[in-house]
């Protein structure tokens, strides 16, 4: 029963002589949630932007469900149901919020330039059934009442909300999260879990995170898979990582030891 | 988006109507502006006419409106910084330009105007515009396929440079054809190898006046065509920056690299932006080569042409299509304004002559605005959109609901 919904075969780049990330494998099972730590400069966001087309990797290949996206440009992939977040967020500040979201849900619009010009009846139902979407989008993540407002106007935490709404927008089947809880208190974080997983269950995705709070990611991850130095040193349900030597080594050092 | 929602704002007739409604008030109200504009020549004695002087700038403003809204979709709506506007406008000023004049010396033998508005000469003006609009929206994809590799400065230095040789190509054109015997002898374009084994080149279609400017083109813009495509300009930008389309423009301005990451196909649509803006900047440059006393000549088409028409846009406010309009108003006006300060009350005498100096107030006025309002007067938002209209506009809700 098990379908691949994303998978990473050999990926490597390097940058200059620095191999960022070398031989990595990964495998995203439709609808689970997977978790992606590692300590800072571990390549953990070189991944990411791997995966959704930023860089392109000299090595190794990326399939998304059936399809290899490798070599793709980022918004063919986008195109294809792949959507992200990003670690220092990254909306369109001076567009409203809900014009955030209505332009990743652009995304799948036929309407071209010609009928937006003679606003045919077409593009209208178009434009409305677009802008529904969108506010729906944003009732989930509360922001309904902020629809008006520029998206540089909101503070942090909804600002984050606003990224994930508007991913979701782009209609994903696969949702890479950046750190989604960078900055949030014990309280808020709390929220985000019960709405992460809200949302898998609701828009039947696939979830890929990035998270330091390592609380979080045990708690919700059912796997993890750990990089250090562009390199996965172990991978596997949250208990197995929690006691692994070398993962505990990566982040805490070798204990010194006094052989006298 | 199974679902449709159908009311009385969606059904088929108003659809038709509130898409063309807005072109034909425009329609309306530039044949209005012309007919003023004929009543008041043949009254200038009358109270209610306005000095011949004044129809001429607001010509001027009408086609400058052009060049600043257009230019807005490339350096306003997806902000990439072209400084090369004035390159379409002498692309499409030139090929129109010669459509029209040798067209006009082929059908009819002369260049004389050819019969009144609607008579057949503005029929083959129309048509020159438009073709003089797509050579120009050619050269626009041209010119936007370096911008998807290059950004910020890069790009202003390859649009300048785009500028700069179109003028200087313009500048090696052959002089005019003056007479009809002439044209027919010429042909289109001939290539001849001479005898000490150079090549020449002639034919009307390189015969445009060169260093001297292109004189003698017949002179058929009129309020009527300057605004009516004034109008036209507005409602497309508008409508663009309405749709989500529009939105997408600008949301590559905003963030390219979250732009790409939300789908949006950031080259396609910057190239896009681009051959909309020369499109248009064509068919203001086509505008201005038949304007009534100006003669469309290389050595004016320089690239500080191009810089007033992004200080209009820069000071209209990035992406607002009302501030780029009130901002060409008002550039236009100023210098004029500047030449005499008489019309300042209480003003001392000895300070109305500034002529002189007006170049440098001009600039002074500008840096206060920028200083002011680093944003532009409007930033992205349009006229009605700001808080003295939005509070105005709930004013009157408020009566309309209270009878």
């Amino acid at each position: 029963m098990s379908e691949v919904a994303l998978q990473a075969r050999g990926v490597s780049i390097s940058f200059g002589g620095l191999k960022a990330v070398s031989g990595f494998d990964l495998t995203l099972e439709k609808g689970s949630l997977q978790g992606l730590i590692g300590p800072n400069g571990a390549g953990k966001t070189t991944l990411f932007n791997l995966v959704t087309g930023v860089y392109t990797p000299s090595e190794g290949t990326i399939h998304l469900g059936s399809q290899r996206i490798d070599g793709m440009r980022p918004h063919q992939i986008t195109r294809r149901g792949l959507a992200r977040t990003f670690q220092n967020i990254r909306l369109f500040p001076d567009l409203r919020v809900i014009d955030n979201v209505m332009v990743a849900a652009q995304t799948h619009m036929k309407h071209g330039l010609v009928p937006t010009i003679l606003r045919t009846g077409g593009y209208r139902r178009e434009q409305l059934a677009i802008e529904r979407r969108a506010r729906e989008l944003l009732s989930i993540f509360n922001l309904q009442g902020l629809a008006g407002e520029q998206a540089k106007n909101l503070p942090y935490g909804h600002q984050r909300r606003l990224e994930m709404a508007r991913a979701l927008a782009t209609d994903p089947k696969v949702l890479l999260l950046d750190e989604p809880a960078a900055g949030m208190n014990p309280q808020e974080k709390l929220g985000l879990a019960s709405l992460i997983a809200k949302l898998r269950k609701e828009f039947d995705l696939t979830i890929l995170l990035i998270e330091h709070d390592m609380g979080l990611v045990m708690d919700i991850c059912e796997q993890i898979t750990v990089l250090d130095y562009g390199v996965v040193i172990a991978s596997g349900p949250p208990k197995k990582i929690q006691n692994d030597p070398r993962v505990i080594e990566a982040y805490l050092g070798t204990p010194m030891t006094n052989e006298e | 988006m199974s679902e449709q929602p159908r009311d009385a704002w969606t059904s088929t007739p108003v659809i038709w109507l509130r898409s063309i409604l807005p072109w034909l008030v425009g329609g309306v109200l530039a044949f209005a502006l012309y007919r003023y504009g004929m009543w008041s020549e043949s009254n200038q004695g009358s109270r209610l006419a306005m000095p011949i002087f004044h129809f001429k700038i607001l010509s001027l403003i009408g086609i400058n409106a052009i060049m600043a809204v257009s230019l807005n979709v490339v350096n306003g709506y997806t902000g990439q910084f072209s400084l090369g506007h004035v390159g379409f406008m002498a692309i499409g000023g030139y090929v129109s330009g010669a459509l029209t004049y040798y067209g006009s010396m082929i059908l009819w033998q002369s260049t004389a105007i050819h019969g009144e508005l609607f008579g057949g000469g503005d029929f083959l003006f129309l048509g020159a515009l438009l073709c003089g609009g797509l050579v120009a929206a050619l050269a626009g994809y041209v010119v936007g396929l370096p911008s998807l590799r290059l950004r910020g400065d890069y790009l202003a230095i390859v649009t300048l440079g785009f500028g700069e040789i179109v003028r200087l190509i313009l500048t090696l054109t052959r002089p005019i054809k003056k007479t009809a015997e002439e044209v027919s002898q010429a042909g289109l374009l001939s290539i001849t190898h001479n005898a000490n084994g150079s090549w020449a080149l002639d034919g009307w279609m390189i015969s445009v006046g060169g260093a001297l400017g292109f004189d003698g083109i017949p002179k058929y813009t009129n309020l009527f065509w300057i605004y009516l495509l004034c109008f036209a300009t507005i409602i497309f930008c508008y409508r663009l920056k309405q749709s989500v389309l529009g939105k997408a423009f600008v949301s590559i301005r905003e963030d390219e690299v979250a732009a790409e990451a939300m789908g949006v196909p950031t080259t396609r649509y910057k190239v896009l932006a681009f051959v909309i803006a020369a499109f248009f900047g064509g068919v203001g440059g086509g505008l201005f080569a038949h304007e009534v006393g100006i003669l469309i000549s290389p050595p004016e088409m320089n690239f500080l042409k191009s810089v007033d028409y992004v200080i209009m846009v820069v000071l209209g406010g990035m992406g607002s299509i009302s501030g780029a309009v009130l901002a060409a108003i008002a550039l236009t006006i100023l210098p004029e304004l500047l030449r005499d300060l008489s019309w300042i009350p209480f003003l001392p005498k000895a300070l109305h002559d500034v002529s002189d100096y007006r170049l440098i107030i001009y600039a002074l006025i500008l840096i206060c605005v920028m200083i002011m309002r680093p944003q532009g007067l409007m930033g992205i938002k349009e006229i009605w959109e700001v808080r003295p209209a939005l509070w105005l506009r709930a004013k009157l809700a408020r009566k309309e609901k209270s009878p």
